[in-house]
């Protein structure tokens, strides 16, 4: 049996871009590029699912694997650190040849025998499905298979036990009360850390994101009031490039604002002022003090 | 079209899920290989199933799944509790039992 003109032409539309977005998963540097791509396999076999007489099953696909598994691995993606990249260094001598060499000899053979091997002519499902196919599936999942059924629902309520048994953390040491973190926090200051929480991030006319530092009552930038994650990745921005934009934006406020005549007092005030004005480096240090103790 | 091109298809993914497998350091994504590796079997249990004309290929391809969704909270599990202990996802740090 061959399959209908239009399900060609969707096997050959999906079937290389199935195809390329695997191949992403084998080279794409980063985890999350890799885990978009296999959804895109997966929604692709979802469709394939359907055109191939089982829809069921290609739901399913979608719920469980796009819907579930994936989600998942995303979680934990985040969980671990997004930017835990490879590393590119071998640790056993010529492992990269021998597994490109097994997975190309791993493509051959598996291909060879699908070319070799005779199959006999396709039924097609018609028959088995025929009232629907979710009946037909039904039919035979608690019928012939109704042992197989619950002891898969058994190894379910064993997995969620695993994943928390796993995931558990255990308490080692005793829990901190305020008094001795108090304590630490006074000791802490003969190692030259801050009795006070760490500031927050700067506060600017036109910026008040995570990545840029605050500005001390001297004037100078606060490097530590950036996250240390942010500091880390080097995705902090300097006081100087903020301070540089927003002067440009109140330049050219103000050059319109000469064409059009008497200001309003809102946009010269900064103007003014000077860069520094707007800075005001304890702007959102009530809101986050909590939440910063703990990053930093 | 002939039916097999879909099992020719399969055979494909699962040597590419193999090859992550060997070739890729971060366990997670040694992981999706083998996420991508059990797919391929599923698409080739539903293609037989309609060459045969029986749905019970259709219904090891859904124990395929359920096995396959146990096997992620596990795995993942196992996952993060190492990368609580190392403070690394990568498949070469897992090396304790190393002299």
């Amino acid at each position: 049996m061959t399959a209908s003109g239009a399900e060609a032409a969707l096997f050959w539309v999906l079937a290389p871009l199935m195809v390329l977005a695997a191949l992403g998963l084998l080279f794409a540097r980063k985890a999350v590029h890799a885990a978009v791509c296999v959804m895109f396999v997966m929604v692709g076999l979802a469709i394939l699912y359907v055109a191939q007489e089982a829809p069921f099953l290609g739901v399913v696909q979608v719920v469980v694997y796009t819907g579930a598994v994936m989600m998942l691995f995303l979680f934990v993606l985040m969980l671990v650190g997004v930017d835990a990249a490879d590393s590119l260094t071998e640790t056993i001598k010529g492992q990269r040849w021998a597994g490109v060499l097994l997975g190309l000899g791993l493509a051959v053979v598996l291909l060879g025998v699908v070319a070799q091997a005779t199959f006999p002519p396709a039924v097609g499902l018609a028959e088995a499905e025929e009232l629907t196919n979710p009946v037909a599936l039904a039919r035979v999942l608690l019928g012939d298979y109704v042992l197989a059924m619950e002891v898969v629902g058994v190894l379910l309520v064993t997995a969620a036990l695993a994943g928390l048994v796993l995931t558990h953390r255990r308490r080692l040491s005793v829990r901190p009360t305020q008094r001795v973190l108090a304590a630490a926090r006074v000791a802490g200051i003969e190692e030259g850390r801050s009795l006070t929480p760490l500031p927050a991030p700067g506060v600017y006319a036109q910026n008040n994101a995570m990545d840029t530092p605050a500005l001390g009552p001297d004037g100078q930038p606060l490097p530590h009031s950036v996250p240390r994650v942010l500091r880390i990745r080097g995705q902090e921005r300097s006081a100087t490039a903020v301070l540089a934009e927003e002067e440009t934006l109140v330049q050219r406020d103000d050059l319109r604002l000469i064409g059009v005549g008497p200001s309003s007092g809102r946009t010269a005030e900064p103007a003014g002022e000077g860069p520094e004005g707007p800075a005001g480096p304890t702007g959102s240090a009530g809101e986050d003090e909590d939440s910063d103790g703990e990053v930093r | 079209m002939e039916i097999t091109n879909y099992l020719g298809l399969a055979a494909i993914l699962f040597a590419i899920g193999a090859a992550t497998v060997l070739l890729r350091r971060n366990a997670i994504v040694v992981f999706m290989g083998v996420e991508l590796m059990l797919n391929a079997t599923n698409l080739a249990f539903v293609t037989f199933a309609r060459i045969h004309g029986d749905v019970t290929g259709q219904v090891l391809a859904f124990f395929v799944m359920v096995v396959a969704a146990a096997e992620v909270v596990v795995g993942l599990a196992i996952i993060i509790t190492i990368f609580r202990s190392r403070r690394s996802a990568s498949v070469d740090d897992v090396n304790l039992l190393h002299s």
